[in-house]
């Protein structure tokens, strides 16, 4: 199987105080460490897995961003996947969430797949809608929150998480899933991994390359506008419940109130 | 990484990517349980296959033999991060890399490194080196433990004290000296009859590694055992010069964590209505922490680049193995005292540190050892025999 996986380079969570440009109302990445989104890394070891109980499949990661989001993709080869591919052009700065899923369908489709594995939502930007929008381009199904999977005779059995467990689901190859955030614990890149990882390929892809307009992606071809940011309210202080004999009781009603029971 | 003086800046991708993942690793797995361990004078058997999985044991012997290939910066880099969380933990590693895995690699056959060393890279298989006895470590070539011919192998007799690994080990290292007097080395399976490893109790200092001894009575090998290119003091001496190599940099982790601790709760204990980072005499015990971790980070930079272009020397990597470890050790003791009360219990790291680094001042060459060979290197007029 042709294995795709979908990774994001994002501001170090870990590190990093998010912080917003007031002006252009958009996330500050210059000047900070960025990595291999923490998500991606889960979607990513999902897809290794597949591939290793498989022993035939290859991975394939693919990342939008500047030049240096190859370092992003460099950390996944170190984990194991087999190649990378990078689209990156200056046009494509500013990219909403559609300009992003056209560029990635487009070099997923000149690259070919089976099964393309994206991570439920990214940890900068968290919308969540790419998957989709990419699984749509591409006219395939598209498989969200999905916590395990197997794939036998081209055909995907997988659990898709909901509010009060799981849904197995079934789907025939090729598609799209979108892995839970959490399913899976992401592997640390391996001394061998990472000495092998600067010997293998990344091929770059640019707005030309992908047959693609400027007003396609980028800034030009964005849609969505953020029209106002909002600081988070301020959280309101807690209420302590005493307990004189009713406490739980008056605890109940208070999620009651809040429709958690 | 603690790094004032951006020697970050100095590395490549897969040296920091490698970084990355020893620190990663450290933070998740050492950090949060290494008190537990300490605190019980246990060894941690299963991190033997996490370091193999991770690629940890002998790092920068080449790839052909199941190990990763790094470059020397890296594989100090590995060293750093180890330490951070337990100099214990990284002499585990230190032990099985550069004092087993290096005399195999450089003094064995190659039916030897084909036979040990991927199951050592890969921790299914664990060693131990057995140098030092119990009369004065600091002159190994004093060593009583012989091996004597018996028809085409070897029968050893002997004792070996202060043997990191020993106890849990499959395999020893062990040096004796042959029926001419000359110093080789030998590859003893530790189930061999006549090997015995008891365990040293009661260590008040890298209680997260296991120590023992190694008793030798009549062990009887083949001649698969001998390391056939060791002979000479010249051999376990270059083991120990990767070794230290690797401590120069492992120290500076150990003072990265106790500066990082001090630095942080200076911050945040008020005394006479104001934090104690605000004295002058705690900020002169922090700033003088930070230069010595500057300085000695610079200089571990420096001997890589030596060492990977084939020019490090001996009393080189004698310097900074002095250097590093005795200003972590210092810096320790400053911790210790910046903490007051609370710098004495193992909930913070700064004492399993201070006491740990007591260990790293006094193997692998005491202190005052190192400064007579540098000082020999430099008037020509030895001090040490
Ligand atoms: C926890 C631990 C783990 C160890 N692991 C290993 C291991 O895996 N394998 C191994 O082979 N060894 C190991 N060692 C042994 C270690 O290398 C020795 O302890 C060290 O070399 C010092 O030897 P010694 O303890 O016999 O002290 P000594 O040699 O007796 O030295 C005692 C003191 O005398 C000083 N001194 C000695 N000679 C001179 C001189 N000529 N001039 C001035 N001062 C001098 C020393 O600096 C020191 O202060 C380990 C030790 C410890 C504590």
């Amino acid at each position: 199987m042709r294995i795709l996986v979908c990774v994001k380079q994002v501001p170090d969570p870990n590190t990093v105080v998010y912080q917003i440009d007031p002006g252009t109302k958009r996330l500050v990445r210059d000047g900070v460490t960025n990595v291999l989104d923490p998500g991606a890394e889960v979607a990513l070891e999902a897809a290794l897995q597949l591939a290793e109980r498989d022993g035939e499949s290859t991975v394939t990661v693919v990342a939008m961003g500047p030049e240096d989001a190859e370092d992003a993709i460099r950390r996944a080869l170190a984990m194991g996947a087999h190649d990378g591919a990078l689209i990156t052009d200056d046009a494509l700065a500013g990219s909403d969430a559609l300009g992003t899923a056209k560029a990635l369908a487009a070099a997923i489709g000149q690259i070919g797949f089976d099964i393309i594995f994206c991570a439920t939502e990214s940890t900068d930007g968290y919308s969540g809608m790419v998957p989709g929008m990419v699984a749509e381009l591409l006219g395939i199904p598209h498989l969200s929150f999905i916590r395990s999977l197997e794939v036998r005779d081209g055909v995907l059995t997988g659990q898709r998480v909901i509010a009060l467990g799981y849904q197995t689901v079934q789907c025939p190859l090729p598609l799209l899933v979108a892995i839970a955030s959490g399913s899976h614990e992401a592997r640390y890149p391996a001394l061998k991994g990472i000495m092998a990882a600067k010997r293998k390929k990344v091929e770059e892809y640019t707005l030309a390359d992908l047959d693609l307009d400027p007003d396609d992606a980028g800034e030009a071809g964005a849609r969505e506008r953020v029209l106002e940011l909002l600081p988070v309210e301020e959280r309101q202080a807690g209420v302590i419940v005493e307990d004189n004999g009713d406490g739980a009781a008056r605890i109940a009603e208070l999620l009651r109130q809040r429709g958690v029971l | 990484m603690l790094d004032f003086y951006a020697v970050d800046s100095l590395l490549g991708p897969e040296q920091r990517a490698i970084r990355a993942t020893v620190r990663e690793f450290v933070d998740a797995e050492i950090v949060p349980n290494v008190r537990g361990w300490w605190d019980r004078h246990e060894f941690p058997g299963a991190i033997k296959e996490r370091y193999g999985a991770l690629g940890l044991f002998g790092a920068n012997l080449p790839e052909e033999y199941g190990c990763a290939g790094v470059d020397d910066i890296a594989y100090g880099l590995i060293n750093y991060e180890l330490e951070r969380g337990d100099s214990g933990l990284r002499s585990f590693a230190s032990v099985q890399g550069a004092l087993v895995m290096y005399p195999i690699y450089a003094y064995g056959s190659e039916e030897q490194r084909r036979r040990y060393l991927p199951e050592l890279a890969a921790g299914r298989l664990i060693g131990c080196f057995g140098l030092t006895e119990s009369e004065g470590g600091s002159d190994p070539g004093a060593m009583r433990t012989r091996a004597r011919r018996d028809g085409d192998g070897w029968v050893l007799n002997g004792a070996k004290m202060w043997i990191t690994n020993s106890p849990i080990a499959d395999l020893a290292v062990v040096w004796a000296k042959d029926d001419e007097g000359i110093v080789r080395g030998f590859v003893v399976p530790t189930d061999t009859p006549g090997f015995g490893a008891p365990t040293i109790e009661s260590k008040m200092s890298l209680r997260a590694s296991c120590t023992g001894e190694i008793v030798l009575q009549d062990c009887r090998v083949g001649p698969e055992a001998l390391l056939p290119r060791s002979g000479g003091l010249k051999s376990p001496l270059g083991c120990l010069t990767q070794a230290r190599y690797g401590i120069a940099w492992g120290a500076l982790g150990a003072l990265e964590a106790v500066y990082t601790c001090a630095r942080d709760y200076a911050a945040t204990r008020t005394t006479f209505g104001k934090p104690i980072a605000g004295r002058q005499l705690v900020q002169d015990k922090l700033v003088r922490m930070l230069t010595d971790h500057s300085l000695g980070l610079l200089m571990a930079h420096q001997l890589g680049t030596l060492k990977g272009a084939g020019r490090m020397t001996f009393a080189q990597v004698s310097m900074a193995k002095r250097n590093n470890v005795r200003v972590a050790l210092n810096g320790a003791r400053a911790a210790r005292e910046i903490l007051g009360g609370n710098g004495i219990t193992t909930e913070y790291p700064v004492i399993r540190h201070m006491l740990n680094l007591e260990t790293v001042d006094t193997y692998e060459g005491t202190h005052d050892i190192h400064t007579l060979i540098v000082g020999r290197e430099i008037t020509g007029l030895g001090a040490l025999e």
